[in-house]
């Protein structure tokens, strides 16, 4: 986590970013250049990706805490999503619009993320060696749960009811309380008439980048670390292992929490139910395409990896649907892209506990 | 001092199966709650367990082999699905149509369970997180394949019934449809194939399984007698009896009176025939010396290793045994529904029976074909009563369609959480 | 009993140019004990390995010299091979199957098979068990030894000591068997267990194995065995037969060595009666090392030395006080109880640690040699921080300029104060690990295997650094080390512990005898009763 030394050879580079990188840096590049080829604006291909990285990018950062604590990348992502929803939908309920809606909707859900990711960081200690897994299926449990608890709300406003019946719609539209791109449009800005930078949302993602850097280089943020390349070492040096395992994860949580509310008002729209189910796959890949493997990240894999993947995903769909009309050859080359990269990464974990 | 022995015996007992009385606790409440005929129950139930059950069990040997739960199981699901596919698209129908998809899939199914045994040898201990996402992966496959190489590499006339027009008006369609309906059996197609051959009504076959279960209970109990066995498996046996006694007597006298259970749908003989022959095959293989190397890598790499068995390969040979049956019974399943979603019927393969296991008392470690099988009726018999009791208690049969997807989560969860910690807590380094 | 089974001629073998065997021969007869004895490090078990034909042999290059079977040359190139040729061993752990029945275990891999329609088509693996055949096979072998276990009982319900017989029956039921090799049988045996086991071992001889005992008890051999072979140091001593020999003879030849000691005599130290560490009825759960009840007193400015064969207990003394393996007792340091299994509060109070295992416990390998020096005194301590109020922020600085300090004080090898500590060489890393138990600022040091796996230019380094801490700072020093001579040579006493117990303390010019008996458990012995 420290600073890297000066002096840097070429190959010294390569190494360094990684080989899986650069080649989804180059297909990322190649997919650019025949965009530019078939007549498509790259311009606005880069914007989206701008605007895509933006909206996914502290969804990925959820996973470097947890990932250095050595529980894993967090796959219980939806557990944070779930909490970031449900302080969004009470904002709403309780009349807050604008940047009121936003703040009130940032401080509800780390409030309900630090009780629930202390829980949830409690669940990983209990299952230690096969978190991934339980991982996995604690977020998918959660959110199918979490299904049931949106029918069943008795809530009034009509932004969000059906209009007939119990319980909440499938997505809530945020124009309705202006927050649609509300932190995109903060100082935002046109550059030429095709590319649209979304400062108050980029500023946003850096500053956490920043303070998650920051934490890291303080006593505690080192100590999870620790304990995360070595249960060994930090135990003879006076740590508690299951503690510190708990804190990151209480902050993948947050970060999952409030990345939620960046990717809707970024979207325009808060999808509840089951449409982020599977969300924490592609934050998980995104981190191990910009280079961190299932047990070590940096603030640099998030920025880098957040950017190509999305990029590419962005990228690719347009110009996918112009080579091959009707095929939809970019969403199978997310899958395959998405999940060849988590199981490259499951097959590079040391041997599990037993 | 004995009787608390005993309570907490039964505690650990409960604590064991935990799960699996939440289920039948479960099945209970909803008869109370909801006005369900145990005669449409019992129908559905049935439908559902003809079409699971060889899923379920294919399910058993890599746990054996100590794999895990191979969730990747649907990864043969799809070598099944690319075998209909193509039965399909020669249009080739009725029984030999099928039985055509059988033996196409064996080889794709090995093929597939090839490589992901090959993948899991590479993960070791990260077993099953790697099969949930080898299923993801392999989706991805699929679809570049149905999507993509139908159509825009090998060139289908727009006009083929599988194929998907092409959107422009072109010659060529891009990819298999969405749905692709398999066609009634007598009719060219290859939907109840397999069902048709033979039906029974329920009653004739509860009473003809019974029977059958009684006759074995009765040879297993004489023959106890002359080895010195144990004394609770005699009573287990008597007990066996006394039920199957009881399954008959209670399908005699519906038969007399035609109560709801004479109303059950028939009996497809053949697939539960087949089903019958997979927990034989199952048990028999687990008896040769194939099964005890299973065994004895499955508990222990490291020892099977230095005794010379061939820790990867035994491995490998259990994810393709896994992989092929599970192709088949995927196979079986879809000739029942009669129509193949292309891009969903598998996805959910792998958690279904992962959760109907799990229900049914199986662990990471250990798995027999009767928790298969009860795994899969109470596992079932929740899938069909959540949105009743949805509709019944809170007006809302989506409630119950949402609470059954957290249950097949939340099971899979907590029976493998469980697992972990119960393992972990062995282990633990304590000082007395 | 004259008839040669087995011949090991000239044996020779290095380990990226460390030399471990040095023309080693030794001949097993038909139906004799033949003991195999020496400290760690010896080379016994790389002898066995060669034997064995394990790969970590042929990976490195193989090795000089022959194996010869009944007068025939073999070239043995994997532990197959060497079943084949009759050659057999009984491991240290146990390599059963607990879910398996004991026949199971005793047929692993070797089952009976039947042939049935199936396996005829489809292949050999597809054959059913026969376990009728099986279990007789089983209760032959079982009998063999004199044990009355049932041959379809669960193994993982047994008691230990029949594991290890289940082992032997397994051993004994190949086709064939002509050697027996038993490494440390009676490790993790009771008393009783024990000698049923020798019995035992005694019957196979006689029946015409040739037996191979691999053991640290002296008594042990001096009762079973029919010769004595021992090594030290990758060189053979001598063989003997057990007659004409004794248990202060072999203990003598073990150890046997020029022993330099490197204190000056009379250097300017202060050792007074106060005692720092007290441990009083310590009990560890460290596998492998279990500590069952040792009492030791430290004194102030003292070097201690704790020595040991492997297995017996040693390490697990320091790392039970340090909070690492589960721990029980009192241990008092300069009059303050120190609570047990709580590694922040014992480092708090002035107790540094060099762990043994450098790479798991002692360092982090992927952070740079600076942090791993700061790491412990930031955590424990609160040094190198720079106080925000809500947060605490390493403070880079300091830490930089105190790891470049301790690097040029300790002279540690490395390019900069950034270099990745796994990048360092084993002695280098252990300088870092040092450096981060004086960054502590300790008032006791415990090091344990300060040397193992260090190249010997290096180790002359660490010891002296120990020393010069000793000697010019007044640190007390705990010294674990399974290394006798250097305990010897900076330890103002030395503690010998013998099965998780404190066998005795002795000086560091005591009589190899002396040592060698106490390290083999031989209590009873009289001086100069042999010598």
């Amino acid at each position: 986590m420290l600073t890297e030394r000066k002096k840097l050879s070429f190959k010294d580079i390569i190494n360094g970013i990684g080989i899986p990188t650069l080649i989804i840096a180059a297909f990322f590049a190649l997919i650019l250049v025949i965009a530019h080829f078939y007549d498509l604006s790259v311009v606005t291909l880069l914007s989206d990706t701008v605007k895509r990285a933006g909206m996914n990018g502290l969804l990925v950062l959820a996973m470097l805490p947890s990932i250095q604590s050595g529980t894993g990348p967090n796959f219980a992502l939806p557990i944070g999503v779930e909490c970031g929803l449900f302080a969004m939908v009470l904002a709403i309920e309780w009349g807050f619009t604008g940047w009121g809606w936003f703040g009130v909707s940032v401080a509800l859900s780390i409030v309900f993320a630090i009780f629930v990711g202390w829980a949830y960081g409690k669940l990983l200690n209990a299952v230690k060696g096969s978190e991934m897994t339980i991982a996995t299926y604690a977020g998918f449990a959660i959110c199918s749960f979490m299904c049931i608890f949106w029918l069943m709300l008795p809530f009034k406003s009509p932004n969000m009811g059906w209009f007939i019946g119990q319980g909440l719609r499938e997505t809530i539209q945020l124009d309705a309380v202006g927050a649609d791109m509300i932190l995109n449009d903060l100082f935002g800005f046109w550059i030429g008439e095709e590319f649209y930078v979304p400062t108050g949302m980029l500023l946003f993602f850096f500053l956490c980048c920043f303070l998650v850097w920051l934490f890291f280089r303080s006593k505690s943020g080192i100590a999870i670390s620790a304990v995360g390349s070595s249960n060994a070492f930090a135990e003879a040096s006076g740590l508690n292992v299951n503690k510190n395992r708990v804190l990151a994860n209480i902050i993948s949580t947050i970060l999952g929490a409030i990345g939620i509310i960046v990717f809707s008002q970024s979207y325009g729209y808060l999808q509840i139910y089951t449409a982020h189910l599977n969300i924490a796959f592609a934050a998980v890949a995104g981190i191990l395409i910009g280079g961190a493997t299932a047990s070590r990240a940096k603030v640099s894999h998030v920025i880098i990896g957040v950017f190509l993947f999305q990029g590419l995903l962005t990228s690719a769909l347009p110009v996918a649907n112009q080579i091959f009309a009707g095929t939809d050859l970019s969403e199978i080359m997310r899958m395959i892209i998405q999940n060849g990269f988590i199981l490259y990464a499951l097959t590079q974990v040391k041997k599990g506990g037993k | 001092m004995g009787e608390r022995l005993g309570s907490r015996k039964a505690l650990t007992w409960a604590g064991d199966n935990a799960v699996t009385l939440v289920f039948v606790a479960f099945t209970v409440f909803g008869f109370m709650a909801s006005d369900l005929s145990v005669g449409w129950f019992l129908g559905e139930l049935m439908g559902r367990l003809y079409r699971n059950a060889f899923l379920v069990i294919s399910l058993i040997i890599p746990v054996v082999a100590g794999l895990g739960l191979n969730f990747g199981i649907v990864v043969g699901a799809m070598a099944g699905q690319i075998a209909i596919v193509a039965v399909r698209f020669l249009d080739i129908g009725g029984l030999g149509g099928l039985m055509l998809a059988f033996l196409l899939a064996a080889p794709i199914a090995v093929l597939f369970g090839w490589l992901t045994g090959l993948l899991y040898n590479k993960t070791r201990g990260q077993e099953m997180i790697a099969s949930l996402i080898v299923g993801f992966f392999a989706n991805g496959i699929y679809q570049f394949l149905f999507l993509f190489v139908m159509g825009v590499i090998i060139k289908v006339p727009s006009t083929h019934p599988l194929i998907i027009p092409s959107a422009v008006g072109g010659e060529y369609g891009v990819g298999i449809r969405v749905t692709v309906d398999l066609g009634a059996a007598d009719k060219g197609g290859l939907k109840y194939a397999l069902d048709n051959i033979a039906k029974v009504p329920f009653l004739y076959a509860v009473i003809g399984i019974a029977a059958f279960i009684l006759v074995l209970q009765v040879i297993r109990f004489v023959r106890s007698k002359k080895t010195a066995g144990a004394k609770v498996n005699k009573m287990s046996t008597i007990f066996n009896m006394v039920l199957c006694l009881v399954v008959i007597a209670v399908a005699a006298y519906s038969m007399s009176v035609r109560n709801s259970l004479s109303m059950v749908a028939k009996v497809p003989v053949v697939i539960v025939i087949l089903i019958i022959a997979l927990c034989i095959f199952t048990e028999w293989i687990l008896k040769t010396k194939l099964g005890q190397d299973f065994k004895a890598v499955g508990q222990s790499q490291k020892i099977a290793e230095v005794s010379g068995i061939n820790v990867d390969k035994t491995r490998i040979i259990a994810v393709i045994i896994s992989t092929v049956l599970a192709a088949w019974g995927q196979i079986i399943t879809l000739q029942n529904i009669g129509t193949l979603n292309t891009y969903t019927a598998h996805s959910q393969v792998g958690m279904f029976a992962v959760a109907s296991i799990l229900v049914g008392g199986a662990s990471t470690s250990k798995a027999t074909v009767k928790q298969a099988l009860i795994g899969t009726i109470l596992f079932n018999a929740m899938f069909i009563m959540s949105p009743e009791i949805g509709q019944a208690v809170f007006g809302q049969a989506l409630l119950g369609e949402y609470f059954r997807t957290f249950m097949v989560y939340g099971v899979i969860g907590f029976a493998l959480g469980l697992y972990v910690w119960k393992a972990n807590k062995a282990t633990k380094l304590t000082i007395e | 009993m004259s008839e040669k089974l087995l011949e090991f001629k000239n044996i020779s073998k290095s380990f990226y140019g460390n030399q471990v065997l040095k023309d080693v021969s030794m001949t097993v007869k038909k139906g004799e004990v033949h003991a195999l004895i020496g400290e760690n490090g010896a080379g016994k078990s790389t002898l066995m390995n060669i034997l064995f034909g394990m790969s970590a042999i042929h990976e490195t290059g193989g090795f000089e010299g022959s194996v010869m079977i009944e007068g025939e040359e073999i070239k043995i190139k994997s532990p197959h091979e060497a079943m084949d040729h009759g050659i057999g061993m009984v491991h240290q752990e146990f390599m059963l199957i607990p879910g398996f029945t004991v026949t199971e275990n005793i047929k692993l891999n070797r089952e009976i098979t039947t042939d049935n329609a199936v396996s005829k088509v489809l292949g050999g693996r597809l054959k059913g068990l026969d376990y009728e055949k099986m279990n007789h096979d089983a209760s032959k072998a079982l009998n063999t030894l004199d044990m009355d276990i049932e041959s379809y009982a669960q193994v993982a319900g047994l008691p230990v000591g029949h594991m290890q017989f289940i082992e032997i029956a397994r051993e004994i039921d190949k086709e064939g068997i002509k050697i027996l090799v038993f490494d440390e049988p009676t490790a993790v045996l009771a008393d009783a267990e024990a000698e049923n086991l020798l019995k035992a071992i005694r019957r196979l001889a006689d029946k015409g194995i040739g037996i191979i005992f691999i053991s640290h008890r002296l008594d042990e051999i001096v009762s079973v065995a029919d010769t004595v072979t021992i090594l030290r140091d990758g060189q053979h001593i001598a063989t003997k037969p057990i007659s004409e020999t004794s248990a202060a003879d072999i203990a003598n030849m073990m150890i046997g060595r020029a022993v330099t000691i490197d204190r000056e005599e009379g250097a300017d130290r202060q050792i007074s009666d106060e005692v720092s560490l007290k441990i009083e009825n310590l009990h560890v759960n460290m596998p492998g090392e279990r500590v069952k009840g040792v009492d030791l007193e430290v004194r102030k400015g003292e070097i201690l030395g704790i020595g040991g064969l492997a297995g017996q207990g040693k390490l697990g003394i320091a790392n039970g006080i340090m909070g690492i393996y589960p721990a029980k007792g009192k241990v008092t340091f300069n009059g303050k109880e120190l609570p047990l299994n709580n590694a922040k509060q014992v480092l708090k109070d002035g107790v540094a640690f060099v762990s043994e295992d450098r790479k798991g416990i002692g360092l982090l390998l992927d952070e740079p040699i600076e942090l791993n020096i700061a790491f412990t005194a930031m955590q424990v301590e609160d040094k190198f921080l720079k106080n925000f109020g809500i947060i605490k922020m390493q403070d880079t600085k300091a830490i930089k300029e105190h790891a470049n300090k301790m690097i040029k004080d300790l002279d540690i090898r490395c390019t900069s104060s950034m270099q990745k500590a796994g990048s360092l060489s084993g002695g280098n890393q252990q300088k870092v690990c040092v450096a981060r138990a004086l960054t502590q600022e300790p008032q006791l040091l415990l090091v344990s295997e300060p040397t193992r796996g260090i190249d010997i230019g290096a180790k002359k380094l660490i010891l002296d650094l120990l020393k010069q801490l000793n000697e010019e700072m007044g640190m007390t020093i705990v010294m674990t080390s399974s290394e006798l001579a250097e305990l010897r040579s900076i330890c103002d006493r030395i503690a010998i512990i013998c099965d998780g117990t404190v066998a005795g303390i002795l000086s560091p010019t005591d009589s190899d005898t002396k040592f060698g008996l106490m390290m083999s458990g031989v209590t009873e012995f009289s001086e100069g009763g042999n010598e």
